[in-house]
């Protein structure tokens, strides 16, 4: 599956590893219960490691282990749930989390502009001809009025 | 009064293409229902019981008489001949088409007018007093403020998707006209000790199902950390308001649910973080004043004798400049309500000849400038003394020099059963209706200060849990009803209106209203207002009356 990084498309190379399934050689994201659980099994992990959080973790949670993930995936029940966005807005304002934070999930494209200011750069499209639509959608406006993280 | 920059005029022309894209995306089919509702709501854009219902934001109630011709021609070419003027300040049409109305955002920007997040669970309207910058217990005008939160709060990349709708109110002066205290967050400008002003924070006041008055978080914040402080209680609501129910969604719920101190601790906390990094600098404050600076007063305009004489000759001049214009900081000044309670016209409708109108009086009178207030009506604020006379004809000719504001013919009412897909219930029909019975203007007068406000439903549109006298329209097994509350009030003595009894039934809400007037004409006191009758002997003389012949 393609998605889109830093306004590119690029092919996925992430796996999400359930909380039930064994870990799987490669790039690997778990949840934050998983995290949490299976620290030690999954420091000695020799891919990459991610997290993939949803609406009820928190930044400041994960604030101390930040630097051991190379991808923040933020897990959109439902586009009309907005406390990602302000915790992509902590991972990167507060706490300076460098790895991709990636939208994953039920977003709209027509969020993504806002998802870009408040620190997301990367989008996974619920198919694959909402790629040019997000790509496209990333530049809705030129100007705005507040801060932003991109 | 402010204008917009490139950076201004950049955004909204280019949220006006986002939106034509959306909808054109939509009619192709290539957008589904539930995402474009999204969407359009935050573009002012409702689908209601006849037509999309578009609602234009009025910013802090100011419009000028250029866009004020606009909206007289948007009603004209897309619309049937009238707009609504609402509680927020806002301007509604009423009929427009759906695919029409990219075309008529694209008009709105080219006077710098959008109608950016007037509905959706988003920042909405930012609100003040309709007579900021000229009334005479003014700390300090709001209307700076107001912009520099307009602008904050447009197209805010963080808080666009809230538990549910979040508004904000400033007052700038001593008599709260901007009902602060029902407000996500109401601002007033504060003088501290040193003689400093600063901004008083409420948080968690709101009307609709649950009326909550809200509570003072911060006594004194320093204008600098305005919005970092506006920051910390946003996140602190985005994260932690309750999503699992619409109802219990608002601020208010989450204050009152975790108590003000636990909120007050959150927000400090966040605050904490954000206070020293996002200060507003004196220059940008000095800036923005310097956009709402006084007009060119004539500071001979007290000499004019022609007021007092045409007050003494022409007694309908009198009664309207007493009940119609308010005192102005400025002598020789005053401030003009344009009556939008004529009898026979639905509460805050204006026509497009109206509309016309107005912005000509505007130009010819009062600086250009026209405001909406949040009852419904509209202001000249800056009517020399000498101009009053002849203003009030030319209104007069226009049907909108009725002499009833702030008396009970000044209703406020939600569109109702007629337009409104969420009512329950008519308004716009009972307003006729008491309207209709009582039509002498000297019971009015006699009767003097009183808020009437009318809902059709629970949503409380009309802030009915507040007016001197609520009527909220219910639905009982498919017949329309309306339960009474007496005692409310949005200004400085905020209070929640008390139940008087058992809904009453449709043909018998008029005679209601009209013996609760007739009980307080007989027990006032002298000089006593209604409000203070009903706090005096609360509700059961009232409620004995109304309910005898059940």
């Amino acid at each position: 599956m393609q998605l889109i990084k830093d306004q590119q498309i690029i092919e996925n190379t992430w796996q999400y590893i359930a909380d039930n399934d064994e870990l799987k050689t490669g790039d690997i994201s778990v949840s934050f219960a998983r995290w949490q659980a299976d620290k030690k099994q999954l420091m000695a992990h020799d891919g990459k490691l991610g997290i993939r959080m949803s609406t009820t973790d928190s930044a400041d949670e994960l604030a101390n282990d930040l630097e051991k993930f190379q991808l923040i995936e933020l897990d959109f029940p439902d586009f009309a749930d907005g406390r990602l966005f302000s915790q992509a807005w902590l991972l990167r304002g507060r706490y300076h989390y460098q790895g991709e934070i990636r939208a994953i999930g039920h977003y709209i494209p027509d969020q993504v502009f806002y998802l870009a200011r408040v620190g997301v750069n990367a989008f996974s499209p619920k198919v694959a001809e909402e790629l040019p639509d997000i790509i496209k959608k990333l530049k809705d406006f030129t100007v705005n009025y507040q801060n932003s993280i991109n | 009064m402010y204008q917009y920059t490139d950076t201004d005029q950049t955004l909204v022309d280019e949220r006006v293409a986002q939106f034509r894209r959306q909808t054109e995306q939509f009619l192709k089919g290539e957008l589904s229902e539930d995402h474009y509702r999204a969407l359009r709501l935050r573009n002012g854009v409702y689908i209601q019981t006849h037509a999309p219902l578009l609602r234009v934001a009025g910013p802090y109630g100011l419009l000028n008489s250029k866009q004020v011709r606009k909206l007289a021609h948007i009603a004209r070419f897309y619309d049937k001949k009238y707009c609504h003027f609402t509680t927020r300040q806002n301007i509604q049409f009423n009929w427009p088409k759906l695919e029409q109305i990219p075309d008529i955002l694209a008009e709105l920007a080219s006077v710098q007018m959008h109608s950016i997040q007037t509905s959706g669970n988003c920042m909405r309207n930012t609100t003040t007093d309709h007579l900021a910058g000229v009334c005479v217990d003014e700390i300090e005008d709001p209307r700076p403020y107001c912009e520099i939160i307009r602008q904050w709060t447009t197209l805010h990349p963080e808080f666009d998707y809230l538990p549910r709708k979040f508004k904000i109110a400033v007052s700038g002066a001593l008599h709260d006209r901007a009902a602060t205290q029902f407000h996500d967050i109401g601002l007033h400008l504060v003088k501290n000790a040193e003689g400093e002003v600063g901004f008083k924070v409420i948080v968690g006041g709101g009307l609709g199902r649950t009326p909550i008055i809200g509570q003072v978080i911060k006594p004194y914040l320093e204008k600098k950390h305005l919005l970092s402080y506006l920051e910390a209680i946003l996140r602190i609501y985005n994260l932690y308001g309750r999503r699992d129910n619409k109802y219990k969604a608002r601020i208010k719920i989450l204050v009152k649910e975790s108590s003000l101190a636990k909120f007050s601790a959150l927000v400090d906390k966040e605050w904490s973080h954000l206070k020293d990094n996002n200060e507003l600098s004196a220059e940008r404050l000095t800036a923005m004043c310097a956009q709402f600076s006084a007009p060119a007063y004539d500071d001979q305009a007290l000499e004019d004798q022609s007021f007092a004489q045409h007050q003494a000759a022409d007694q309908a001049f009198a009664t309207w400049v007493k009940h119609n214009t308010a005192n102005h900081k400025v002598s020789g000044y005053r401030a003009a309500f344009v009556s939008l309670k004529a009898p026979d016209s639905p509460p805050g409708d204006m026509t497009d000849d109206q509309l016309e109108a107005v912005a000509d009086l505007a130009d010819a009178y009062s600086f250009g400038e026209i405001r909406v207030t949040h009852r419904q009506n509209l202001i000249l604020a800056d009517i020399k003394q000498a101009d009053l006379y002849s203003l009030w004809q030319k209104l007069a000719e226009q049907k909108l020099a009725t002499p009833n504001i702030g008396t009970a013919t000044d209703m406020i009412c939600c569109p109702g059963l007629d337009f409104c897909s969420l009512a329950n219930a008519g308004s716009i029909g009972i307003a006729k209706e008491i309207n209709e019975a009582l039509d002498d203007m000297d019971y009015i007068h006699d009767i003097g200060d009183l808020k009437i406000n009318m809902s059709g439903c629970m949503n409380g549109c009309a802030h009915q849990s507040v007016g001197h006298i609520g009527i909220l329209g219910v639905d009982k097994k498919g017949t329309e009803w309306y339960q009474l509350t007496l005692g409310g009030s949005s200004e400085n003595n905020a209070a929640i209106g008390e139940r008087l009894g058992p809904a009453v039934a449709k043909d018998q809400i008029t005679q209601a209203i009209v013996t609760i007037l007739d009980v307080y004409i007989k027990q006032r006191l002298e000089e006593e207002s209604f409000l203070d009758m009903v706090n005096r002997v609360g509700i059961t003389p009232f409620k004995e009356q109304v309910y005898a012949t059940h």
